[in-house]
């Protein structure tokens, strides 16, 4: 049996920071990652990121993916790609399936799971229809793979997901017809938001689209108005013509290594749902299982690298490489860090949700 | 007409790439190497990967990082192989799926 000190599982912004930490630290780590490249979902952000300085702000996320793998490079970190972490059993050993054909068992002292989150969806008739996508499925075409899905494209959300996709569809050459928002206001930045009103893409809020049509793929869609118990207003629907439904609607913790596990659920509405319980550590009712990033809780790239670092140093800690005074020291800078991140009209309630989670008695 | 995205205002012009010949439903087509199969299918204008099995309802991509399974297609003869995350190779025969998609017979290993 393959054996490692910390396995980090998922090589995202989260993983990654968390895998740097421990490897700093003086452990043993092994980060491994399902897809043929590292970096989650860090490549696809051509955008420069929020926060200070010390964020990396006004860096965009593909750069900070680049100096993540260097980083991860310079301190010999072993990283398995095409590498699907399957399940946990007895709470330290990890099934995993190289290369989709050689099956492995991985014994670790300590995993990090670091699995991210997946896009959530909105149904309405033809919502199945090629050219209807997660909004992150077109920020890959466009930015990773360099093609567009389409060429009139109605965003679904106004959120930063919404406006920053929609502004980069625009970046890539498609036509974005307008932003649909179910909510009586916009939910993005203002500057974010700003970028695609000056385009002169129309916002239409507490509206929502109706259906879909097209033979092959989406030709066409009917939005309607919604009243302020959010119910469709007959009589106020219209028709676009587009080829392309971005739905940018919030994105559901993977959580199903966690839970089969054993980790304990708890539910956390504003983060997306459900996640494995976790202290402030990032630690989860399994004392060997840790956590990072969207798993925790759905936020930002930032925020998942901060969990990362804490993940690191707290495993790494509690297989006694680092020394109580140094943990504390940076854990608590990283913890400082966050609390900035979290700190305004949208990082509070994200602050209280997390505070929630980890002050929520266990048992 | 393309959708391929030649020039981009942060990323840059797109770098030349060295190609490789695929078959797609018995058409050969052109892709850049390394590139996903639903990357080089989106740039081709192919509206739909794969039908439903009951009503032959058509699908495309859907999440676009391999989680969704929408964009599953027959990938030299393996059904259910999804495009967005397999990249291409020279020669690979890919065709539309219909419904399930059958595997290989047989009830021994090599």
């Amino acid at each position: 049996m393959h054996k490692c000190e910390v396995l980090v599982i998922g090589a995202g912004p989260a993983g990654l920071s968390a895998a740097l930490e421990a490897a700093r630290g003086g452990a043993k780590v092994l980060l491994v990652d399902e897809n043929s490249k590292p970096g989650g979902q860090l490549f696809k952000q051509i955008h420069k990121f929020f926060g200070s300085h010390e964020h990396r702000a006004g860096v965009r996320g593909i750069d900070i993916g680049t100096q993540l793998l260097k980083e991860a490079e310079e301190l010999h970190i072993e990283v398995w790609l095409d590498a699907e972490a399957v399940g946990i059993f007895n709470q330290t050993e990890v099934w995993i399936i190289r290369d989709k054909q050689t099956s492995v068992t991985v014994k670790a002292d300590r995993v990090i799971i670091a699995s991210g989150a997946i896009e959530n969806s909105v149904n309405f008739p033809g919502w199945t229809l090629p050219g209807v996508m997660g909004a992150g499925a077109a920020q890959t075409m466009i930015n990773l793979h360099r093609v567009l899905p389409g060429t009139k494209v109605l965003m679904i959300g106004s959120g930063n997901v919404g406006v920053i996709v929609s502004y980069q569809l625009l970046q890539a050459g498609a036509d974005v017809i307008g932003v649909v928002e179910a909510a009586p206001q916009l939910g993005g930045y203002g500057v974010h938001t700003a970028k695609v009103r000056r385009a002169k893409v129309p916002f239409y809020t507490r509206h929502t689209v109706k259906k879909a049509w097209g033979k092959d793929r989406v030709e066409g869609a009917t939005i309607v108005q919604l009243d302020d118990k959010w119910r469709p207003i007959s009589g106020t629907e219209f028709d676009v013509d587009v080829d392309t439904i971005c739905i940018a609607a919030g994105l559901t913790p993977l959580v199903e290594l966690a839970f089969a596990a054993g980790c304990e659920p708890i539910y956390t509405p504003l983060l997306g749902g459900m996640v494995p319980w976790h202290d402030e550590s990032m630690k989860t009712s399994i004392p060997s299982i840790y956590l990072a990033g969207d798993i925790s809780g759905v936020e930002e790239a930032s925020t998942a690298m901060e969990e990362g670092r804490m993940a690191g140093l707290s495993a790494a800690h509690s297989l006694g490489y680092i020394s109580d005074s140094d943990y504390h020291t940076h854990f608590e800078e990283a913890q400082r860090r966050l609390d900035v991140l979290r700190a305004g009209m949208f990082g509070q309630k994200r602050r209280d949700a997390k505070a929630a989670i980890i002050g929520h008695q266990r048992g | 007409m393309s959708y391929r995205i030649v020039d981009h205002p942060v990323l840059g012009p797109l770098e030349e790439s060295e190609m490789v010949t695929i078959t797609v439903d018995g058409k050969k087509m052109q892709a850049r190497k390394g590139e996903m199969i639903a990357a080089v299918l989106l740039a081709s204008g192919t509206s739909y990967f794969r039908k439903t099995v009951k009503v032959h309802e058509p699908r495309g991509i859907y999440c676009g990082i391999g989680r969704c399974t929408d964009c599953t297609m027959i990938v030299n003869g393996i059904p259910n192989i999804r495009t967005c995350i397999t990249a291409v190779e020279d020669g690979m025969v890919i065709e539309t799926q219909i419904g399930y998609g059958e595997w290989k017979k047989g009830d021994t290993h090599a």
